[in-house]
């Protein structure tokens, strides 16, 4: 009986909560690359996010938490999935992988991730308790319309570009075929 | 008490709540799933101009309990050519969802399990899991019937959603909140359905739609699709689908009701009636479960292509419009 009360302490809850959050971006983003079915792989990409979520929660922002929900699984997943949906039958056999595709996808990969980790590592970091307390939706709300106006509006000029693309590539589609 | 007093102890406050709502949460789930699915055959029969199910209990109430336990009694078969994990993933990804939303409905100005103050929010980020499953369900099956209905559910929910968060963004203006508990207080002289009633209309149709009611129930349209993306599905699995499906009637109806229909407060004018909160909340969510029913037995299926344009050509734009009106509207009222 002690044994398990002392595994439900906040504390020990919290530390088990982060290992399995971790355990999920890093199981998900496994899914994500090595499977050779896209659609496990956009499924494990979903599994990564939704453990990304979970880091947020954890960090204390449930708000954050459920917008990268809404929008990474929720719009942007499940239009991914909703493309190849209709691209290949179960059936069929998959394609070989090609080396130098692999070689330069671990090189790309490899480029981003040290080039990541030089900016980590040489950014020193505040706390965000000590930058402000205030943490709420309503300041976020604030932040992202006055402050941080122009990257709100960068991200829009590019989902507009996205929802153009979208357009003229289906035009192009439907004239061809038609 | 005193076992009670044991488990407070043993899990602390905060735990205990959540295991006793999730308890509660699951015991509700079935019994709201036997009871609806009796309802909607009576309902239909009603309707057509029949009886419906009448052996088994008084009323045939106890038809459901029959009927479940059939299905848990029956074979869950694996047809051949699926893809086994995600077939078995499906069933279980579609009551997720189910089980997180009913966390932050309140069902009384206590009975809330957790008043998260992103409440609505949380509802509607975990209802893409719903839409997943459907997805992974029909493709993993490998089967045309399956996978088209899969396509047509995500077309039809991607669409859907837009106007349904817009006009919920209307509702969330006016009361300033995303908790349930706090949007429900701001409807303390005017229910916002007298307020915002285009809001409510497209709400409710927009949920008809999120729930793959008919007269949108193209996804598993029996006349072209068999049974859609849960064909392949047999016993407890395709049971699953079903409680999910009721469940979500009850989940979008409750939505309704905390945001359109004064949550636990009583009819206007009937206030001084000695009825807790609960019981008017409940009142209210199966009225429009009941509206619902009516109108899926009333209206014939749309067709996709009346689907989707409906959705963008109208919904969408009124929607819109009625959150820059209201935008402006309660901008000049503060």
């Amino acid at each position: 009986m002690n044994s398990v009360q002392s595994l439900i302490q906040p504390h020990v809850l919290a530390q088990i909560g982060f290992a399995g959050v971790v355990a999920l971006i890093l199981a998900g983003a496994l899914i994500a690359v090595f499977p050779r079915s896209i659609l496990y792989n956009v499924l494990g990409l979903i599994v990564c996010l939704t453990g990304v979520a979970g880091i947020f929660v954890y960090l204390g922002s449930p708000f954050i938490a459920l917008m990268e929900l809404l929008i990474y699984v929720g719009a942007i997943c499940i239009s991914i999935i909703f493309a190849i949906m209709l691209s290949r039958p179960l059936h069929l056999s998959l394609p070989k992988r090609r080396l130098p595709k692999v070689g330069l996808a671990l090189g790309v990969g490899t480029a981003v991730f040290i080039m990541l980790s030089a900016i980590i590592s040489r950014t020193e970091w505040q706390p965000a308790a000590m930058r402000s307390s205030d943490w709420s939706v309503t300041t976020l709300g604030t932040y992202l319309l006055t402050r941080y106006d122009l990257v709100f509006e960068v991200i829009s000029l590019v989902l507009l570009v996205a929802i153009l693309g979208a357009i003229i590539i289906s035009g192009y589609a439907r004239r061809s075929t038609s | 008490m005193a076992a009670w007093q044991n488990l407070v102890n043993f899990l602390g406050p905060d735990l205990t709540r959540i295991v006793v709502g999730l308890v509660g949460v699951l015991a509700l789930v079935q019994v709201n799933a036997l009871f609806l699915v009796w309802l909607e055959r009576k309902v239909a029969a009603h309707i057509q101009l029949r009886i419906g199910p009448k052996e088994v209990g008084p009323f045939g109430i106890l038809q459901t309990i029959v009927d479940g336990i059939k299905l848990v009694s029956k074979e869950l078969i694996t047809p051949r050519h699926v893809d086994r994990k995600l077939f078995m993933l499906a069933p279980i990804a579609v009551f997720l969802p189910v089980l997180v939303s009913f966390v932050v409905i309140p069902f009384s100005e206590r009975l809330i399990i957790r008043d998260m103050n992103v409440g609505l929010l949380l509802i509607f980020a975990f209802s893409t899991f719903n839409v997943l499953a459907v997805l992974v369900g029909g493709w993993a099956s490998n089967n045309k019937y399956s996978l088209l209905g899969a396509v047509r559910a995500v077309a039809q929910n991607v669409a859907y959603e837009i106007p349904l968060l817009l006009t919920v963004l209307s509702v969330v203006m006016w009361s300033n909140s995303l908790q349930m508990s706090e949007i429900v207080a701001s409807q303390s002289k005017v229910w916002n359905v007298f307020w915002m009633p285009v809001a409510a209309l497209i709400y409710l149709i927009c949920a008809t739609a999120e729930t793959n009611r008919a007269p949108f129930d193209i996804p598993e349209a029996e006349s072209e699709l068999v049974a859609g993306f849960h064909t392949e599905y047999s016993g407890m699995r395709f049971a699953l689908f079903f409680l999910a499906e009721y469940s979500n009637m009850l989940i979008v109806a409750a939505v309704a009701t905390t945001l359109f229909f004064g949550g636990w407060k009583s009819f206007p004018g009937l206030g001084f009636l000695p009825v807790p909160g609960w019981i008017w909340f409940f009142a209210k969510t199966y009225v429009l479960i009941f509206v619902a029913m009516w109108v899926r037995w009333t209206f014939p299926r749309l067709r996709f292509d009346q689907l989707m344009n409906f959705c963008w050509k109208i919904m969408i734009p009124v929607a819109l419009l009625h959150l820059i009106v209201y935008a402006g509207v309660i901008k000049i009222i503060n």
